[in-house]
């Protein structure tokens, strides 16, 4: 099934006055249910346009957007429907969060989709665990917590709303390298339990490599590639040249086929670089120290 | 929507009026004020017509603008010209009922509308053509006499800078804060005004949690750059009455005379009540 | 070479509920030359950011001392003195721009030290230029990215002619095209400008950056070194928290197998390199 489809979406800001700027242009894209999608684009490529349309913040100035087949603005009532079953974790939520509880934070969404008392109980209490925030942490104020902590929290209310298709918009910035590992982590696990479609936006091109399927890119209101890591990740001169970087490891492997190695050209990850390079050595008969 | 607020919103430029001290636009401005409001005669208003426009030609400052910074105060002038067009008594022009619109009423309606226009359309100018930090800094050496009443001249003036500087930063965190409340489901455009006011709850209370931490880490960065009130301080920008704010005063002066002047000599059928 | 911030033993912390004392710092001692790039490297709650707070009297340690520029900063009479010679980059940077025109808010520093209007002028035409922003001198902040505005408030920073600059994390928030203009902006006013640099940061690649990395955790210095040989201790780092550039932790991973590599890698073409030097070997065998 289509997750998500864009057909000629186009969105343009401030039509009709001198700070016109067209930031979606004529987009055509479908997302299968179920992919994990990692979203890279500089700043001003559109994507924080375009990631806004999926769930209907956004109108799209021409075009149209399908959320699992339903056109968003074909009638009112479906759209705030769909925006509860697109959830989007904006950048920095943490900064968001208002209740004196995080028991109460965590069931505002729920509770704007009108569910019942208990199941709203049992979602935050779900989400909650999967976001590893202990159960004692529900009744303080979210405004006590640590950094790292609060993000979690912010994410917990976006999962207890249970939506089919989640977006997270660079839910790492600012974190140092554990907080950065934890969060994907439960992303991924979150993934793996759900089966949902995941939207991860990131400029870390070592997380998406690591955590994504399928990498989505975009430049200059347009997207570029929408393929899978290994076939992205295996154009590094095509990303370079619209500013935007490779795995580490990556650029390692290019140099080494620029010597002419034999190497693959898809090395994004750490772990399948190893593999490779001990399986070169390996046949190489190198020595060992 | 939240955008199209232009108060404080300023047009770099380098047109005479642009150039000039603040400090002596912030004075033409009043007298211009005091001259829409001295002028009993729509004859006198007119005066007005040609200073607006040569004055916005000299700034190069788009037409639009003005349109734009009206937009806002157009309900007000609605209602005040309502008031004044069934209110006002004299001869009667139309009758329905007990309502009835009177030549007096119709004439006050009218000059009331245009003097708030103008009125509008001349301060917005002082805004348009001017820097918030010039603005506050003219208003601050003006006030500066009264510094020594033990008035926080320098204080208010610095808050006033700042306020400006964050205007456009807290708009944009409004408009993230709101994207970020919808997308988790918050219904802010429908129910009655309990339920609205109740809606609003989720954005003023992280709104307010980031002015106040904004606002703990620009004390504390002013402080790390040295700033301990305004004592001892300098400015790179000095401050000098030059030939072009003497000819600018010069021209508001003749306005105003003739202003006067019609208020004095212009026949008596156009003169209100 | 003169020491310009000297910590000794210092320790520091918040009060706690219970009358009891959270330590951030325990017993810190470092001493920053002169000209010196030194990175700060450490996890959240590390005590980084905290021992950043006492370089220019921000915080003041519960024991030890803290001198800086060879003034005690535990001397109030002086800490504009302080503050002068030891200036201060912070996070966020649409937190720390106070005027609504960039060369106004650069004059600000200048201007509250009393400055010349007309010495004003120069100093900040010159810092605008130091930091590449001449040409945004009439824009206001808003208009501006995120590295443009960090380079601004760097150059409000240098116009008040500092012999340190502390840079608290100015990356954090920033994308990468940013973080690599601020990045650049650092290093040249060091190279050119001999201002010497402290870097607070959880970024690898910045730390590699620096000449001097000095690792923390749990408010202690774990490593106080190059560069090179910090990041050698891959698992070690990886312990406390922190990440290491993925050409290193390559090697790393390497040599655990039993292959010759150096420990000191840090980018992609020292990692090809050494990997050709290694794979050459075994052709000649």
């Amino acid at each position: 099934m289509i997750a998500i489809k864009a057909q000629e979406l186009t969105y343009t800001y401030s039509v009709g006055t001198p700070f016109e700027k067209t930031a979606v242009d004529h987009i055509n894209l479908e997302i299968e249910q179920g992919e994990f999608v990692g979203v890279i684009g500089h700043t001003g490529s559109g994507k924080s346009t375009l990631i806004q349309h999926f769930n209907g913040l956004l109108k799209p100035t021409s075009g149209k957007i399908y959320i699992n087949g339903t056109d968003l603005w074909a009638e009112d009532t479906v759209r705030r429907a769909y925006r509860v079953k697109v959830g989007l974790v904006c950048q920095y939520p943490e900064f968001r969060l208002f209740e004196e509880t995080v028991y109460k934070d965590i069931a505002f969404g729920p509770g704007n989709m009108g569910l019942s008392p208990a199941e709203i109980d049992q979602r935050v209490r779900q989400a909650a665990a999967a976001v590893g925030l202990k159960p004692k942490t529900l009744d303080s104020s979210p405004f006590e917590l640590s950094g790292g902590q609060k993000r979690r929290v912010a994410i917990a209310g976006v999962l207890a709303m249970e939506p089919d298709i989640l977006i997270l918009d660079e839910p790492t910035a600012g974190l140092d390298p554990k907080g950065r590992e934890q969060i994907l982590s439960l992303i991924k696990a979150y993934h793996k339990q759900r089966r949902n479609t995941i939207l991860l936006v990131s400029h870390s091109m070592e997380d998406i490599a690591k955590y994504a399927k399928k990498v989505l890119v975009l430049s200059k209101a347009g997207v570029v590639m929408y393929d899978d890591v290994a076939n992205v990740f295996s154009r590094a001169k095509e990303i370079e040249k619209i500013g935007l970087s490779v795995p580490q490891i990556t650029r390692v492997f290019e140099l080494l086929r620029d010597q002419g190695y034999p190497v693959s050209d898809s090395i994004y990850t750490l772990e399948y670089a190893k593999q490779e390079l001990l399986r070169m050595l390996e046949e190489r008969g190198v020595p060992h120290a | 929507m939240l955008k199209d607020i232009t108060i404080g919103q300023y047009f770099p430029g380098q047109s005479i009026l642009h150039e000039m001290d603040p400090r002596m636009k912030i004075v033409l401005t009043t007298v211009y004020i005091i001259m829409l409001f001295a002028a009993s005669n729509p004859l006198g208003l007119c005066v007005s017509i040609p200073f607006l426009v040569l004055a916005y030609g000299v700034s190069r400052i788009p037409a639009v603008m003005i349109l734009r910074s009206l937009k806002p105060v157009l309900p007000i002038i609605i209602f005040t010209s309502l008031l004044n067009m069934f209110f006002i008594d004299g001869q009667v022009l139309w009758q329905l009922g007990f309502l009835k619109i009177t030549l007096q009423g119709l004439t006050t309606a009218i000059v009331m509308s245009i003097r708030i226009l103008f009125l509008i359309a001349g301060t917005s100018l002082l805004t348009y053509t001017t820097s918030p930090i010039a603005l506050t800094d003219g208003i601050e050496r003006l006030f500066s006499p009264l510094k020594r009443l033990k008035l926080p001249v320098h204080e208010l003036a610095m808050m006033m800078t700042i306020a400006l500087r964050f205007i456009p930063t807290l708009v944009e965190e409004t408009d993230k804060i709101m994207s970020a409340q919808k997308a988790r489901g918050a219904d802010m455009e429908s129910g009655g005004l309990t339920r609205r006011a109740k809606a609003l709850i989720p954005i003023l209370i992280p709104l307010f949690v980031s002015a106040f931490r904004r606002a703990d880490e620009l004390a504390l960065a002013m402080e790390c750059r040295c700033y301990r009130g305004g004592e001892g301080r300098t400015r790179m920008k000095q401050l000098k009455i030059h030939s072009r704010d003497i000819f600018c005063a010069i021209f508001v002066g003749v306005c105003f005379a003739a202003v006067i002047a019609i208020n004095l000599w212009a026949p008596v059928v156009l003169t209100m009540r | 070479m003169e020491d310009i911030i000297t910590a000794r033993e210092i320790t520091f912390g918040y009060p706690k509920e219970n009358n009891q004392i959270q330590l951030v710092l325990r017993g810190v001692s470092l001493t920053i030359q002169e000209g010196e790039f030194v990175a700060i490297l450490g996890h959240n709650g590390s005590g980084k950011s905290t021992i950043a707070k006492h370089m220019n009297a921000i915080l003041v340690p519960n024991e030890g001392t803290m001198t800086v520029c060879g003034i005690d900063t535990k001397d109030e009479e002086k800490l504009y003195d302080i503050r002068r010679q030891v200036g201060m980059v912070f996070q966020n940077p649409d937190n720390q721009i106070v005027a609504t025109i960039v060369e106004e808010d650069v004059a600000f520093g200048p201007e509250n030290m009393g400055v010349e209007p007309s010495r004003i002028r120069e100093l900040v035409d010159q810092s605008l230029e130091d930091v590449g922003m001449s040409e945004y001198k009439h824009h206001a902040p808003h208009q501006l990215s995120g590295g443009q505005k960090q380079r601004v408030a760097i150059a409000g920073i240098i116009a008040m002619r500092p012999r340190c600059i502390v840079l608290d994390e100015p990356t954090a928030m920033l994308d990468p095209k940013g973080r690599r203009e601020v990045m650049r902006t650092i290093q040249r006013l060091n190279r050119e400008n001999s201002i010497t640099i402290v870097l607070i940061t959880h970024y690898m690649e910045e730390a590699a950056k620096a000449g001097r990395v000095v690792v923390m955790d749990d408010g202690q210095i774990l490593y106080d070194d190059t560069p090179k040989h910090v990041f050698s201790h891959v698992r070690e780092l990886k312990e406390v928290g922190l990440d290491v550039p993925q050409a290193t932790e390559l090697c790393y991973e390497l040599r655990q197998a039993g292959y010759d590599l150096p420990e000191d890698i840090l980018t992609e073409e020292e990692c090809a390199q050494a990997l050709c030097h290694l794979l050459e070997r075994g052709k000649a065998v």
